[in-house]
């Protein structure tokens, strides 16, 4: 038998659970197997398939950097079967992963530029992944700002890195919530994503932009991109397509010739223009 | 590199019996109760006597509508994992037409593009094609407007074409040539038969290069829509469709062992690709059509240099509500951009 | 015949309804459902003996109610199917224009009180094919009855044709399409094929208008319709009721009655 396997996950163990927010929880998951250990590598912007055995496996990017080894992260929202099954796993519990599939985040690309990240929601996680390898490789780039925002102070995601991110004076964070949404002592912005994208008077020049969210957020905040000035090539965002193999078979996540789990999930906008909208 | 050869009935009833004693299982169309499936024969004489096609394609035999791709036993803080080995046999078909052994040509694009699949390769390892050129045709037949023919070798390791007292037989392959190697002295030296005169006659019914070209220009065009206000969005088309390849990954389980299967899925279903949340990139049934058409005619082409379909009609024949993929496409082409 | 045809057209150039649903002549001598939405498209409109499908599986779809009111040409079956949907609360009385097509005559009912009116005239009869199959298993004893429908439910390739193509299979979120918890393995193997027909019997047993439109559509030729029919018919007998006859839901699977028979408990 010449071909292996390549539905076969690695099994990781839960080395550490974070409680980010009501229903969204961060796994650190460390390989059992050594050899897999050492040889596993990935970069920033591609994906995995996670296993609950038992119930199925579910996509989610890699939200740990590239340049932090030995162990994974993934940060997920509770809404369906697998989900459901992860989110009641114990540390010490054994997984499933497969991966890393799909494209990246062409880093070397973006040498020299300023980088604005944009995120809404759970949508943090793919890009906490590229903002700390990012930081990790700090002097390739010029400013680096955060935007992020979710619908209420309890629905922002990695309380912790946040914090981190705020006293650090090499990257700018401005976190914002949905009118309604804040508390007495809430230190942030209180708006929607796209005015205050809009308010916060980036220059595009030599800047590129990543933003990633729900739908509604994206369709949004893109038009504020093109009013700032930043042309199409310039503007990144990942697709969510359903997903079943994440190797450009099962066909699920076809949208025109391209296989999001193959091509993308990582497409700048100029790409996009070129795809039907069925994302 | 096809060497012609003739092969009389009584010789193919010499070749059914040495395929046997090398081992190999002959799956060839035969009649059930009315409908004409594939099932395991030993002599020609078990063969369907008259049929056009099988409604199932042979594409079973390589991707299988169940197929297990791992199990699992799971105890506290432990999971083992188990590889599965897909049961590939050495397999003969028999008799499927020219249209259904290209299909596999497709098949193959996906599942070895990139990542190898080695369920599929498996079983394509193990498995000749013996082709059996058509004599007559329906009105859901198109093999013409897509490349094909009815007396097309693409394909077929052995492409049989009937003729007085026998077959024609072009070997094709290095399989074919082994098969012949089986019982060489049934294989008579072949003349000179003008396969054409003995073929159906299948009309090419559009112009697929101007189609597939003009595609991505009217994704937006209302005859999609149009054309899928009948369709019910079910998996018969999909399922019966020698080249649809899409497919679902379902976990089964007790609480201390479980499998992974995969099953065939279609693009024509709601749910293929309903996220979660409940957002849905293609949210009617006519987006879900165009994602039919486009995919065969438009990405296919793109992507892999070839088109996603045979003409062979069996979508056509097991449809419901009686979508004649012919006529639509017929209809596509003749739209003004 | 030409009759339905005529009145089509009137209903459509009027501007009464926006589309007049019936059948076209399809792929050899088949029929396929058309729908007219322009004068131009009427002219492909036929009606004959060929024509059996169910239409009614068309007017609870939502891109069909975008269409606006349409005009249906309704066999008995598919006027059985429009009531009970009304029945149901699926259907708003009085969406439709229906076009009844009986033994030649046309009669236009618009209302579920028209339908069941129009209804009640005539007994409703099963076609002789199917009496005889039904006859055909009742005779066999338990355990030949399951070993025939292993066989025939093992070509099953959970197409979904049959439900598709069932006007009272409407449901937006199937039980099939349901993963939390998984009530049927998707898998298309013994248990979940089993399973799937078990369940979808089940949901139609006092439901099923008896159309035969299930056991068509299956590409492999399984008569899966023999056991939702079989199952209205076991209704029938016990609770003396059949679906697609009554404008008021009376569902004897969800209704308790004190003079319901109880002969099956046991
Ligand atoms: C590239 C990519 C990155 C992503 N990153 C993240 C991330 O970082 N964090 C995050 O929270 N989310 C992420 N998502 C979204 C995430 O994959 C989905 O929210 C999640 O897979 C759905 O969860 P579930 O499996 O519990 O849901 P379910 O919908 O319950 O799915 C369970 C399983 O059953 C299947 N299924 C569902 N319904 C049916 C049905 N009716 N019949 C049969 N089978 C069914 C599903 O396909 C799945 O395999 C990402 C998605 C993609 C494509
Ligand atoms: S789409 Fe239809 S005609 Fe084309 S290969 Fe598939 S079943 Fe055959
Ligand atoms: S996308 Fe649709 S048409 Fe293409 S292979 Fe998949 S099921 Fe078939
Ligand atoms: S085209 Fe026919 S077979 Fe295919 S999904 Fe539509 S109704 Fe079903
Ligand atoms: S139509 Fe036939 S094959 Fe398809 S799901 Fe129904 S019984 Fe199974
Ligand atoms: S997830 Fe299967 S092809 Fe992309």
């Amino acid at each position: 038998m010449s071909d292996k396997n390549i539905y076969l996950p690695y099994l990781m163990r839960i080395a550490e659970i974070t409680e980010e927010s009501p229903a969204v929880k961060t796994f650190r998951l460390e390989f059992i197997d050594e050899v897999a250990a050492q040889s596993f590598d990935f970069k920033t912007g591609q994906f995995g398939l996670y296993s609950a055995f038992g119930e199925g496996e579910s996509t989610f990017c890699i939200a740990s950097s590239p340049t932090r080894k030995g162990y994974i992260e993934c940060t997920f929202r509770e809404v369906g079967r697998v989900t459901a099954a992860l989110a009641d796993k114990e540390v010490g519990d054994i997984v499933g992963f497969r991966g890393p599939y799909g494209n990246v985040f062409p880093l070397e690309d973006w040498k020299g530029k300023n980088l604005v990240f944009i995120a809404g929601g759970i949508a943090l996680p793919p890009l906490r992944s590229v903002i700390w390898n990012c930081l990790d490789l700090r002097d390739w780039f010029k400013d680096i700002t955060v935007v992020y925002g979710a619908r209420s102070v309890k629905d922002l995601v990695y309380k912790r890195e946040l914090k981190e991110w705020s006293e650090r004076s090499d990257i700018k964070l401005v976190t914002t919530v949905d009118p309604g949404g804040e508390t007495p002592d809430w230190q942030g912005k209180v708006g929607f994503i796209p005015p205050v994208v809009e308010q916060l008077g980036l220059a595009a020049e030599n800047t590129v932009a990543i933003v990633c969210g729900p739908p509604i957020m994206i369709k949004l905040t893109l038009p504020v991109l093109e009013r700032l000035g930043f042309p199409p090539e310039a503007i990144f965002t990942t697709l969510e397509n359903r997903m079943k193999c994440g190797l450009g078979k099962c066909g699920r996540c076809n949208t025109g010739s391209s296989y999001v789990c193959k091509d993308g999930p990582v497409y700048t906008l100029a790409e996009l223009n070129e795809l039907p909208a069925e994302y | 590199m096809a060497n012609t050869y003739n092969l009389s009935h009584e010789s193919l009833k010499g070749l059914f019996g040495s395929l046997r004693r090398d081992g190999r299982r002959i799956l060839a169309p035969v009649d059930a109760a009315g409908r004409v499936e594939l099932g395991e024969v030993e002599a020609p004489s078990q063969v369907a006597a008259d049929y056009l096609q099988t409604i199932l394609s042979a594409k079973e035999v390589a991707f299988p509508k169940v197929e297990r791709l791992l199990s699992y036993t799971i105890a506290p803080g432990r999971v083992d994992l188990k590889d599965a080995e897909p049961r590939a046999l050495p397999t003969v078909l028999f008799g499927v037409r020219p249209c259904e052994a290209k299909a596999f040509g497709a098949l193959d694009a996906v599942f070895n593009w990139d990542y190898r699949d080695k369920f599929f390769n498996a079983r394509m390892e193990q498995l000749a094609v013996i082709g059996l050129s058509c004599t007559k045709a329906d009105e859901a037949c198109f093999c013409t407007s897509v490349g094909g023919g009815p007396a097309d070798a693409t394909g077929s390791d052995i492409l049989l074409t009937p003729i007085e007292g026998g077959y024609l037989a072009e070997v094709c392959t290095e399989k074919g040539a082994a098969i012949r190697a089986l019982a060489p002295d049934l294989f008579r030296p072949g003349n000179g038969v003008d396969k054409a005169a003995i073929a159906a006659k299948v009309q090419q019914a559009f112009d697929q290069p101007a189609l597939t070209s003009q595609l991505p220009g009217m994704f937006e065009n209302e005859v999609w829509a149009d054309q899928a206000l009948r369709c019910i969005g079910c998996g018969a088309c999909a399922f019966v469709c020698p080249t649809c390849v899409c497919f679902d990954i379902q976990e089964e389980a007790d609480p201390k062992k479980g499998e992974r299967l995969r099953c065939w899925d279609s693009c024509g279903f709601h749910q293929f690709t309903l996220h979660a949340s409940g957002h849905n990139p293609r949210e009617v049934q006519g987006a879900r059509w165009r994602q039919r058409v486009y995919h065969k005619f438009s990405y296919y082409p793109e992507r892999y240099d070839m088109l996603g379909c045979v003409g062979c009609g069996k979508c056509t024949r097991a449809c419901p509500v009686d979508m004649n993929l012919k006529e639509h496409l017929i209809e596509a082409a003749g739209v003004k951009a | 015949m030409e009759a339905v045809i005529q009145r089509a057209k009137e209903l459509l150039e009027q501007g009464e309804v926006k589309a007049v649903l019936g059948y076209a002549k399809g792929t050899g001598s088949a029929r396929r459902p058309h729908f007219a939405r322009q004068a131009g498209q009427l002219d492909k409109l036929v009606m004959d003996e060929a024509c059996v499908q169910n239409l009614a599986v068309y007017v609870t779809k939502h891109e069909v109610k975008k269409l606006g009111k349409v005009a249906v040409v309704a066999l008995p079956v598919t006027q059985r199917a429009i009531l009970q949907l009304m029945a149901e609360r699926q259907l708003r009385d009085g969406s439709l224009a229906i076009l009844a097509v009986d033994d030649g005559a046309v009669k236009e009912l618009d209302s579920a009180s028209a339908l069941e009116e129009h209804l009640a005239l005539k007994a409703q009869v099963l076609n002789a094919k199917d009496k005889a199959s039904l006859a055909d298993l009742e005779a066999m004893d338990q355990g030949q009855r399951w070993a025939y429908w292993q066989k025939e439910l093992s070509r099953c390739m959970k197409c979904y044709a049959c439900r598709n193509t069932c006007p009272m299979c409407y449901c937006d979120h199937c039980t099939m399409d349901c993963n939390r918890p998984q009530w049927v393995p998707v898998a298309s193997h013994g248990i979940g094929n089993l399973e799937y027909h078990m369940v979808r019997t089940m949901h139609l047993a006092g439901r099923c208008v008896e159309c035969g439109d299930c056991g068509r559509a299956c590409p492999v030729g399984i008569p899966v319709h023999l056991l939702t029919i079989g199952a209205e018919e076991t209704v029938h007998e016990l609770f003396g009721q059949r679906a697609g006859h009554k404008a008021k839901l009376d569902y004897a699977l969800s209704t308790f009655k004190t003079d319901d028979k109880e002969s099956f408990i046991r």
